[in-house]
């Protein structure tokens, strides 16, 4: 296993391998000439519009949609009683009215009895452009019954709350998981009360309690989501261009939802403008284009406006977290235990392997040794958009390792040691791994300290404390926050990881030309990472190919083989295994046909990237190229040895990948006005082997920049009437050139020993391991002010209030 | 309504409703699809191009108030099968990832090239401002326009 190596150089100057290399995207993608969904447009396709509820929680009296209809240049107006109309032969109930979610609940498609949500889903017009599609919505007359909404977590399991769930019978907002499990536990609950019931009696020891709460935020990507359905009636082929980060699991639920032959349907996702999660579920509105193709018969485009995106397709986090850690007084941490509520929304509609309806927040011990944690999630209905799972979020270590880390935070404060001592003296050490965490989970590799170093090197720690001491003795307010975190991705090892039953191996194909290039077919699906590129660096750091002759294949699922797509880090992980294993397999045949041609054994020839030679006679041999050729023609092959250079792999990881950083971010703080500086931010990141520094280094930045918005400004809040507070892009705030610092980079390598190149996966470790940094750095600036915690997003107004030591609930409409 | 927008040095005349966005105009009547939409409401800037040369967000103009007037969109940056500097620097600098907010990302930067040939950091974080990005963090898309401002042209530097 190599980690770092110079790679040969192509005759187009590409790396023959691993190195940093110009993208093959970009080349299209500088010219204007991507092709997004709403770039699709097919000959006589329609276009479309919703009309979504104004109401959190109300009972729909009546739909008149007369007017509408009778509007020039509408085709059709559908409602749920038009869905509940639509047959569907389908083991997932009879009608198009609802829909299964990736978590076993339901979820309207258009609301039949009520309304859950401000910006559900209620009636559907298909019509000649998108300017009359809109028109015809405000001709919709809708009856509204307004209900008492639930838009607090904490009042959604009061005894008087209203239910609103009544469609399944439900008496209470307490989401029941697939198991009937109405609280997900991790740990050992009686060992992690023994640890603390001790701690609490022994006069060496703290225990420090702290409410955290990690607020709903949205992945916002440029790009809303969109499909373009059409249904041929003859061929009974439905072709759907849709925004999709898993395109073949997508095929799948269309064909339980629709009813449709699963042969019959293919998913093309196109070029995706980013996705961080956005894209992974099944929306109400790619449904219902597909139904506006099976009712008008041509084909039919939705598009969401920014508003429908942050208001109805998949929220993040919305986490409550009470959180509390054991320690000596000395910084020995003992044990961790956590209580989270988990504000689900209306439905269910979580996107995360069966089995951990948490996600993986279960891996919230973070990056410490210590012997004892428990956590409980309670997991409730609100009348709140659906989704959870998103955002590059790891599924939920985003939280886990916010919490841990803020929980850190408030521990070096109570026993006044410096945080990065604190984290120093607890890291997990390099002989330890694999490390058996106590909620279970086996983290592969890592140098923790090496890399709490380097970053503490870069930032130039010391020196910063200095300089803020002499600042604070002027009354300047600076401040350095520190979050190390680690991650587990790559789901899933099949046995234990699925969604909908659909274990989370990927399968891949690669197939060489006669002429000694080749193309790849994989199942994962970019929305900006860069797979073109770095899926062909794989191929050829394993068959000495240049990179330039392999193409990749993806986002079509009549092109490419089965797998579960792009969403947990799970890319490199377990698709680019998949591409390495592949592709020695593809090595391991040319050896055979070699020998043949070399008239001499498989087992006397060596393996020098690109070719194939006889030990000890460095002359007689044949390129990866000739090879091809020869497999291709008339050269006797051993018995039971095929022609041809193809093979296809199904990778299932056998567990997950677990890579980690350390990030610090120096913060100035005006307490006049709250006002937050990020001056610096420092990011050493082990993601074991880079396949491709440049693009690593890119996703790294990307990643940062998401923490300073959810840290500083990125909030979904809601009034107590139910209206969504952070609706467009005027009121959900996200960081510009102006807000980020020059990012400062470093790296440590520690190779995964389990996945055939080492490699760990990088695309979330940024928006995972940021926030903390950020938030630790303001309260560490406003510590002086007696503040030991204050819930993101640190606006001016909110780190004002914390100074102030009058913090208020910052996911609700303030009240003062 | 009956318009003519000059796009790339194009002419473009279509009969549209009064109330048509220029960036419908540019899309669906031009055909021009590099450049997109991305918020309704100014702030994200994805939709942004050049009118008479000036950055526009081109969600909140109706291509009416561009009858008469030049457009460039990115389908125009590229000048005789030579790459416009810019482009090429968001390729070198790795300034892209999903691409989607760099065709005004690319135009903006243009235009600051065109009348500040070389910027700080700090004026191309300042010129970039109103447009988000989320994949990059915006450092490579500042060294992208910082590498087109070193290696312009062979006109501009004649010019």
């Amino acid at each position: 296993m190599t980690a770092v190596e110079d790679a040969p150089i192509s005759a187009a100057g590409n790396p023959i391998g691993f190195g940093s290399m110009k993208r093959v995207e970009d080349q299209r993608f500088v010219r204007g000439q991507g092709n997004y969904v709403d770039d699709v447009n097919l000959p006589g396709m329609l276009h479309s519009a919703i009309l979504r509820s104004p109401f959190a929680h109300a009972r729909i009296v009546s739909i008149d949609t007369s007017a509408a209809e009778a509007l020039p240049g509408v085709h059709a107006v559908i409602t749920g009683k038009v869905l509940e109309g639509i047959p569907r032969p389908s083991l997932l109930g009879d009608n198009f009215a609802w829909m299964p979610t990736l978590s076993y609940d339901t979820q309207a498609v258009l609301a039949t009895d009520k309304v859950r949500f401000q910006g559900q889903e209620v009636a559907f017009v298909i019509a000649d452009t998108r300017y009359i599609a809109r028109d015809a919505l405000e001709l919709i007359d809708v009856e509204y019954e307004p209900l008492e909404p639930v838009m607090d977590a904490k009042r959604a399991l009061d005894a008087d709350a209203p239910v609103i769930r009544d469609d399944k019978g439900f008496t209470d907002n307490r989401v029941v998981d697939v198991h009937g499990q109405t609280a997900w536990e991790a740990g050992d609950k009686a060992a992690t009360d023994a640890a603390f019931a001790a701690a609490e009696a022994d006069p060496d020891c703290v225990v420090v309690t702290q409410e955290i709460m990690y607020p709903r935020v949205h992945p916002a990507p440029m790009e809303t989501c969109g499909s373009v359905a059409y249904l041929d009636k003859v061929t009974g082929q439905l072709t759907l261009y849709t925004t999709s980060q898993a395109p073949h699991a997508h095929r799948t639920v269309y064909a339980m939802v629709a009813g449709l032959p699963e042969q019959k349907i293919r998913i093309i996702s196109p070029d995706i403008g980013g996705g961080f999660g956005n894209k992974v579920g099944v929306y109400p509105g790619y449904v219902l284009s597909v139904v506006g193709s099976i009712v008008t018969g041509r084909p039919v485009k939705w598009m969401e406006d920014r508003s429908e995106n942050l208001m109805s397709t998949s929220f993040a986090r919305d986490y409550h977290m009470t959180a509390s850690i054991a320690a000596t007084k000395e910084g020995k941490i003992l044990a961790v235990k956590v209580h989270v509520l988990a504000d689900h929304g209306a439905f269910n509609g979580v996107a995360q392997p069966t089995n951990f309806p948490a996600g993986f927040f279960h891996i919230f011990s973070g990056s410490y040794d210590y012997p004892n944690a428990h956590c409980v999630v309670e997991p409730v209905y609100t009348n709140k958009a659906p989704g959870g799972v998103a955002y590059a979020c790891s599924f939920r270590i985003t939280e886990a390792a916010y919490m841990i880390e803020r929980l850190v935070d408030c521990l070096a404060q109570e026993i006044e040691m410096d945080p990065a001592d604190l984290r120093l003296k607890n890291l997990i050490k390099p002989e330890q791994f694999p490390y058996k965490s106590p909620t279970g989970w086996e983290y592969d590799s890592g140098q923790y300290e090496k890399t709490m170093r380097v970053a503490m090197d870069i930032a130039g720690y010391d020196e910063l404390r200095r300089e803020q001491a002499e600042k604070r003795a002027r009354g300047e307010y600076m401040g350095i926050g520190i979050s190390f975190f680690t991650e587990g991705v790559g789901a899933g090892p099949r046995k234990t990881m699925d969604i909908l039953g659909l274990g989370m191996a990927d399968g891949i194909e690669l197939r060489i030309h006669p002429t000694g290039k080749g193309v790849l077919r994989i199942s994962v699906q970019s929305q900006g990472q860069g797979h073109e590129t770095t899926f062909a660096q794989i191929v050829s750091h394993e068959l000495g190919i240049p990179p330039e002759d392999i193409d990749v294949v993806h986002g079509d699922t009549d092109q490419t083989p089965f797998g579960l797509g792009t969403y947990g880090s799970r890319s490199t992980p377990v698709s680019g295994a998949a591409a390495s294993v592949v592709a020695r397999k593809i090595r391991d045949k040319a050896r055979i046909i070699a020998a043949a041609a070399l008239e001499c054994s498989p087992d006397d020839l060596e393996w020098e990237l690109g070719r194939w030679y006889v030990k000890g006679d460095k002359e007689r041999g044949k390129t990866i190229q000739e090879i091809a050729l020869l497999s291709h023609g008339s050269l006797e092959l051993p018995e039971g040895v095929e022609g041809h250079l193809d093979a296809t792999v199904v990778y299932n990881p056998p567990n997950l990948t677990y890579p980690y950083g350390c990030y610090i971010a120096v913060v100035d703080v005006d307490p006049g006005t709250g006002q937050v500086k990020v001056r610096r931010f420092i990011a050493v990141d082990d993601c074991g082997t880079r396949i491709n520094p440049m693009i690593v280094e890119g996703q790294v930045h990307g990643g940062l920049a998401d923490g300073i918005g959810m840290a500083l400004m990125e909030l979904i809040a809601f009034d107590e009437d139910g209206n969504n507070l952070g609706g467009s892009l005027m009121d959900y705030l996200l960081p510009t050139a102006i807000e980020c610092p020059d990012w400062e980079l470093g790296e440590t390598v520690t190779p995964s020993p389990h996945h055939p190149i080492g490699a760990k996966g990088v695309g979330e470790s940024a928006t995972v391991g940021s926030p903390a940094a950020v938030v630790n750095a303001v309260i560490d600036a406003i510590s002086p002010f007696g503040v030991r915690h204050a819930d993101m997003p640190l606006t001016p107004a909110n780190v004002w209030r914390a100074i102030q030591g009058r913090p208020v609930r910052v996911d609700m409409a303030i009240v003062e | 309504m009956q318009l003519t927008i000059t796009i790339n040095g194009t002419p473009v005349t279509r009969d549209v409703e009064p109330r048509m966005l220029l960036v419908h105009y540019v899309r669906e009547e031009a055909g021009l699809r590099g450049t997109h939409w991305g918020c309704d409401t100014s702030n994200c800037g994805t939709c942004t191009l050049l009118v008479d040369g000036t950055p526009v967000k081109s969600c909140t103009m109706l291509a009416a108030q561009a009858d008469g007037h030049e457009v460039t969109t990115v389908e125009g940056l590229e000048q005789g099968g030579e790459l416009d500097p810019v482009q090429k620097g968001f390729i070198e600098c790795h300034g892209l990832q999903c691409g989607f907010c760099t065709p005004g990302m690319m135009l903006t930067g243009r235009h600051l090239l065109d009348h500040n040939p070389h910027p700080s950091e700090g004026e191309i974080r300042e010129a970039i401002s109103g447009q988000i990005c989320r994949c990059t963090g915006y450092k490579n898309i500042v060294k992208a326009i910082q590498w087109a401002a070193e290696n312009p042209a062979t006109s501009e530097v004649s010019a």
